[in-house]
């Protein structure tokens, strides 16, 4: 099809027969000097009406897609424009993808570097009401309450995931595998206040302890510690599963020894993104923790301070120093990214190291 | 050490479906037993039924009886995981650990039942082992290796060397050549002809060259059509069937008139 409509000069430069034939092709960078010149041209459109940047973008990518097309189009027949016009889709989503993440990380760091310094991790908010103070107490409150969280859910979580590859079936399995699904959609707030009831129910009014949290926050957990496992205990070939049983070794066995040691850096991963998943939550912790200013890391014994919910109140009920109050939320966030991105790095070094060796 | 297996009136079943219909068989101990047939006329279905292998499949399961020596394996009474230690087994595709290393794939039949083993019983155990399965001389510089990093021929001798550390009774092999270059092949054939002396082995396999050079007993396992079960045809010594077989489906399998 595209033989028939390239142009006539073209025709006459091929060779007689054969099928792999010399073709004319743009030079190296000028379907980006395209695309730039159509982004251009839509900043012209967009001034024709009152310049703005959104008017600009939506224009300029619309004109620049067009232009390395029908440029393309002319000097490379068909099927290479739509090449080129598919590649300039693809990589413009990719661009529009990556503002609000550029655009989020700039901001945070903007904002929150002005107070990133020792003070903030080594002092708490215990009788500071206007500038200084730290996230000291909120920052240990997190990896508390998180490191318990993962106590109560990965048990729970990977002995579950294991349930269903290895030992469930029929209707209960299907029952389970629904369930969980479904808990991986309930909004967070809803973990938060089924945890408030509960130790409302045992304990009685205004309970608030640290240990309240990391139950809501399991409930987020369990799922996704669920789901992550099982897809990683299923990668596991079944021949070892049956090489493991030919030997005579009991079921049990074959899962402590073959099975779970075969997964077990996609389970180190799964674990630290369900981590990452649930260190970041506010509105469970808001409800069941609660703030305090001070220091305390016992999880049962009161409220515990924690990164997003300090940061929350530091945003929303800013004292007389109102500036002070809005930097510490900012590093609050900021704090809170890196920990995520540490948690990413460290599943990353996990999968990597415990990846089963094929050196020779 | 090595045991006859004698199978009576054996039905074999994935869920409802019949898949090996009325095996009567009685399998000769210190020998090498061949099962060959068209793909999908149940032999690798009947080799798994012999050490229990088979209802690790969900739904399904077998009628009729094994007896090996005398024992019922599928007595009431009887544990699976016991019938797998005497009986072992070698798959079509090279299986070895990947998380172990060599040293530990072998031994991983000890290892995986918490055994207790001295060091030096354990490295006697291994290099017996990797010498019954010829690989001695070629891995003994590098068994602390992973085992996933030895070429697919040496991964079947490993795969070999950790059935038969354990010790079994009856070593079952699963087309332990199709994967295999010839002359790794070559070197598989020459183990069974020396390990038949300590084992009863069963194998099945494609190529009836390999049946005719290895085997003393041949089984032609044979279907009437898609669908229904297959049925052991004939069992007879290998001479016989390769030469003069008592029914004519076997001689038409056998001279490639099949079908």
């Amino acid at each position: 099809m595209s033989t028939e409509t390239q142009s006539p000069v073209r025709v006459t430069k091929e060779p007689p027969s054969g099928s792999i034939r010399p073709r004319r092709r743009l030079p190296r960078f000028a379907a980006l000097g395209l695309y730039v010149a159509g982004i251009a041209l839509g900043a012209l459109l967009s001034a024709l009406t009152g310049f703005s940047i959104a008017l600009t973008v939506i224009y300029g990518a619309i004109l620049g897609a067009l232009a390395v097309y029908v440029g393309s189009r002319v000097v490379e027949g068909r099927r290479k424009a739509t090449d080129r016009l598919v590649t300039a889709l693809v990589t413009t989503a990719f661009a529009v993808a990556m503002v609000p993440l550029v655009s989020l990380v700039y901001t945070v760091l903007d904002k929150g570097l002005a107070r990133f310094d020792g003070a903030f991790f080594s002092n708490s908010m215990f009788r500071v009401v206007g500038e200084g103070g730290g996230a000291y107490h909120a920052i240990l409150g997190t990896v508390v309450i998180t490191a318990l969280a993962a106590v109560i859910s990965v048990p729970i979580g990977l002995l579950t995931a294991i349930y269903l590859v290895e030992y469930g079936s029929g209707r209960l399995k299907r029952a389970i595998t629904f369930f969980v699904d479904v808990m991986t959609g309930i909004p967070s707030i809803v973990a938060g206040l089924f945890a408030f009831a509960l130790f409302t129910l045992v304990f009685g009014n205004d309970v608030r302890l640290g240990v309240m949290g990391a139950v809501a926050l399991s409930v987020l957990m369990i799922p996704v510690v669920v789901r992550s496992c099982e897809e990683v205990l299923k990668l596991v070939p079944n021949e070892l599963r049956e090489a493991s049983y030919a030997l005579g070794v009991p079921k049990w066995r074959t899962v402590v020894k073959v099975v779970l040691p075969t997964a077990v850096a996609g389970l180190g991963t799964g674990i630290t993104l369900a981590v990452a998943r649930v260190v970041g939550e506010t509105a469970p912790l808001l409800v069941t923790v609660g703030l305090i200013t001070g220091t305390n890391l016992n999880p049962f014994d009161g409220r515990m301070a924690t990164l997003p919910v300090f940061a929350f109140y530091q945003l929303t009920q800013p004292g007389t120093a109102t500036q002070a109050f809005l930097d510490r939320a900012w590093t609050a966030a900021l704090v809170l990214i890196i920990l995520v991105m540490v948690l990413n790095v460290v599943a990353r070094l996990i999968s990597r190291l415990f990846a089963p060796k094929t050196g020779r | 050490m090595a045991k006859r297996i004698e199978v009576s009136d054996l039905n074999i079943y994935y869920g409802n479906f019949l898949a090996v219909e009325g095996v009567n068989v009685s399998i000769e101990p210190r020998s090498i037993t061949a099962l060959i047939g068209p793909s999908g006329c149940g032999k690798s279905t009947f080799l798994r039924s012999l050490n229990r292998m088979h209802e690790v499949i969900p739904g399904a399961r077998v009628e009729g009886k094994v007896v090996m020596d005398g024992q019922d394996l599928y007595g009431s009474d009887t544990d699976p995981v016991d019938v797998r230690r005497q009986i072992g087994m070698v798959f079509q595709r090279p299986n070895p650990f990947p998380t172990m290393s060599i040293y530990d794939n072998v031994i991983a039949g000890n290892r995986l039942n918490s055994k207790k083993m001295k060091k030096s019983e354990a490295d006697d155990l291994v290099e017996r082992s990797l010498r019954g399965a010829n690989l001695w001389n070629e891995v003994k510089d590098r068994l602390d290796r992973p085992g996933s990093g030895l070429s697919g021929g040496q991964q079947q001798r490993l795969c070999i060397a950790r059935a038969i550390a354990v010790e079994p009774d009856v070593l079952l092999m699963d087309e332990p050549c199709s994967a295999l270059d010839p002359i790794s092949t070559l070197a598989i054939e020459d183990l069974m002809a020396e390990l038949k002396d300590r084992f009863t082995i069963v194998i099945v396999t494609h190529n009836m060259q390999q049946a005719a050079r290895v085997s003393t007993s041949t089984g032609f396992f044979n279907l009437n059509g898609v669908g229904q079960p297959g049925r052991l045809i004939e069992f007879n010594p290998t001479e016989k069937i390769f030469s003069n077989p008592d029914q004519k489906a076997t001689e038409d399998y056998i001279s490639g008139r099949f079908g």
